[in-house]
């Protein structure tokens, strides 16, 4: 009877709920009540559902005492010099515990006249994979640099660039709409941010989650959590958060032009496009290539008319794996006591502003051309130009046609839209290139 | 440079980088319109010249069967079913503001892109 109890109450101790009992359990219960409302929000609102989703269960995971799915401390890990160790380096990390060991820890463990270890590197990924959870080796993907550029090449086989070719002043449009990242960078400093905080904060203005998250792993990984989220949760919204500003910035007057019908773009155009875009904009800023490269690929894979079937999969099979593990492995890096900060709060707020801006800096450029063309340009269309392709495209057709039943933007506004890809790419090489290591 | 900024220098960066976008895709604008143009003086010129040109002899027209509705009577279709006759009808009407009764089709004819 005896042997019972005591295997009840070791199992009851050793279960997750005991976790949420110990010094900071709390927090784990916040997250999964936020990984709840994410879900919620995924699968009834339908906010951008397919990441959402995903984002939303690694949260869920990622925040379950012992699940031991992903370890935080353990990207924070560095290999250092040992002499006393057989392979002649050692890990300061706890595998048990679950947490980094100080040095002076660790000297514990030598003997007393050891010389203090100096640092190696960090803990490389075949390092992760012998120690890591399931979820910290999908995770590696994001690190790497790699579900968010290929991603990149299904957005390119999904997109067709003709309306841009027909059209090509359209590339000015989604260049304005790049305002809202750099408004948010200055905002973030002005919030106490560092430099590369802020440069991954501002990106969210791009309105593109493959090149946000790029950009934030590669200048401020401990951000990707909330990043990633306010960037796919406001992309959800910009069928709420723009039209007020479109109606406040146009005159009922330049939103119902109707805009002159497009010119017939060529097959040669089409394949031309991508190989020159992707050289030109590559060797103008090289920290560009991961994203123009992957994008301008995947859209030549669309338009040769001879690789049908990796466009196919592309777009499909290929699109949908990376955002299945990109979904849950950027979820997974939102555990409590990195994500329940005030500097979350600061991030909805700022990537909120970064949208706003974004779409006020297409507009009003958008009026710009109108002017300039002799009221021949839907200044409505300049909004399309914060990538969310097709979203942003849709809103400016559906409010163009509010101010005049007639007039069909959409291809007009996909023009802007799809340079909006490009111009955030090109955004965030800069960034990249400027507070890189 | 993973340092606290001063506001000035924050400033100049955003600066900086927003003209940098815009010179980068402004150089775009140029190779794509110059790309455009290479390709359209490539183009052979379109419907009527060529027309003059062609040789080959076409086929002695051959009016689809009966007219087309809202003509006065003598449209020819060459290679267009009656329905897409009709539709492009309308558009036209439409787009032109008249109605269709006002319009005198004198005939529509397929052409083959390749």
């Amino acid at each position: 009877m005896n042997n019972i109890l005591e295997t009840l109450k070791k199992l009851w101790m050793e279960s997750g709920f005991m976790g949420f009992f110990e010094t900071g359990g709390w927090k784990s219960l916040i997250m999964i009540v936020v990984a709840l409302a994410l879900l919620y929000l995924g699968i009834r609102k339908k906010f951008e559902p397919l990441l959402l989703v995903g984002i939303a269960f690694g949260t869920l995971l990622t925040n379950l005492p012992g699940a031991g799915l992903y370890h935080m401390a353990m990207w924070d890990a560095y290999v250092y010099e040992c002499p006393y160790d057989a392979a002649n380096e050692a890990i300061l990390y706890d595998v048990e515990e679950e947490r980094v060991l100080s040095v002076e820890e660790y000297m514990a463990s030598l003997p007393e006249d050891a010389e203090e270890p100096e640092i190696i590197e960090k803990l490389s990924f075949t390092d992760i994979a012998h120690i890591g959870g399931l979820l910290d080796i999908l995770y590696i993907g994001v690190k790497a640099g790699i579900y968010p550029c290929l991603i990149f090449i299904g957005v390119g086989a999904m997109t067709d660039f003709g309306p841009l070719i027909a059209n090509p002043k359209s590339f000015f449009l989604g260049a304005a709409a790049q305002f809202g990242v750099f408004f948010a960078f200055f905002g973030a400093v002005l919030l106490g941010f560092t430099g590369n905080q802020a440069a991954a904060i501002g990106i969210i203005g791009g309105a593109d989650g493959p090149t946000a998250i790029l950009t934030c792993m590669l200048l401020a990984p401990a951000l990707l959590g909330p990043i990633a989220i306010a960037a796919y949760s406001y992309m959800a919204l910009i069928p709420m958060i723009q039209p007020p500003i479109m109606r406040a910035l146009t005159t009922e007057k330049e939103r119902s032009v109707k805009m002159e019908q497009l010119r017939e773009v060529s097959k040669t155009e089409k394949v031309v496009f991508p190989i020159l875009t992707a050289g030109f904009v590559i060797l103008l800023l090289p920290s560009t290539a991961p994203l123009i490269g992957c994008l301008m690929f995947g859209n030549l894979l669309r338009e040769t008319g001879v690789t049908e079937r990796l466009s196919d999969v592309a777009q499909n099979a290929l699109m949908n794996i990376v955002t299945l593990f990109l979904g849950i492995s950027v979820g997974a890096t939102t555990v409590a006591a990195r994500f329940l900060t005030v500097n979350t709060l600061k991030i909805v707020l700022l990537g909120l502003i970064a949208f706003c801006f974004s779409t006020v800096g297409g507009l009003l450029v958008g009026k710009l051309m109108y002017k300039l063309s002799g009221g021949k340009i839907n200044p409505l269309i300049g909004a399309a130009g914060v990538s969310a392709v097709p979203m942003a495209a849709r809103v400016a057709q559906v409010e163009g046609q509010k101010a005049n039943p007639s007039n069909f933007l959409l291809m007009h506004a996909m023009g802007p839209n799809v340079a909006g890809v490009i111009g955030s790419a090109i955004a965030a090489g800069f960034l990249i290139k400027v507070f890189g290591a | 440079m993973d340092l606290k900024m001063n506001l000035g220098d924050a400033a100049i960066d955003a600066v900086m980088g927003y003209a940098v976008v815009f010179l980068g895709i402004a150089l775009l604008v140029l190779v794509v319109v110059l790309m455009g143009r290479v390709m359209s003086r490539k183009k052979p010129a379109p419907a009527a010249p060529a027309a003059e040109r062609q040789p080959v002899p076409t086929p002695a027209p051959v009016p689809a069967g009966p007219a087309a509705p809202g003509t006065a009577g003598d449209l020819k279709l060459y290679g267009t079913p009656d329905r897409d006759a009709a539709m492009i009808m309308a558009i036209v009407a439409d787009e032109l503001k008249i109605p269709l009764n006002e319009l005198r089709f004198i005939s529509i004819r397929e052409v083959n892109k390749k």
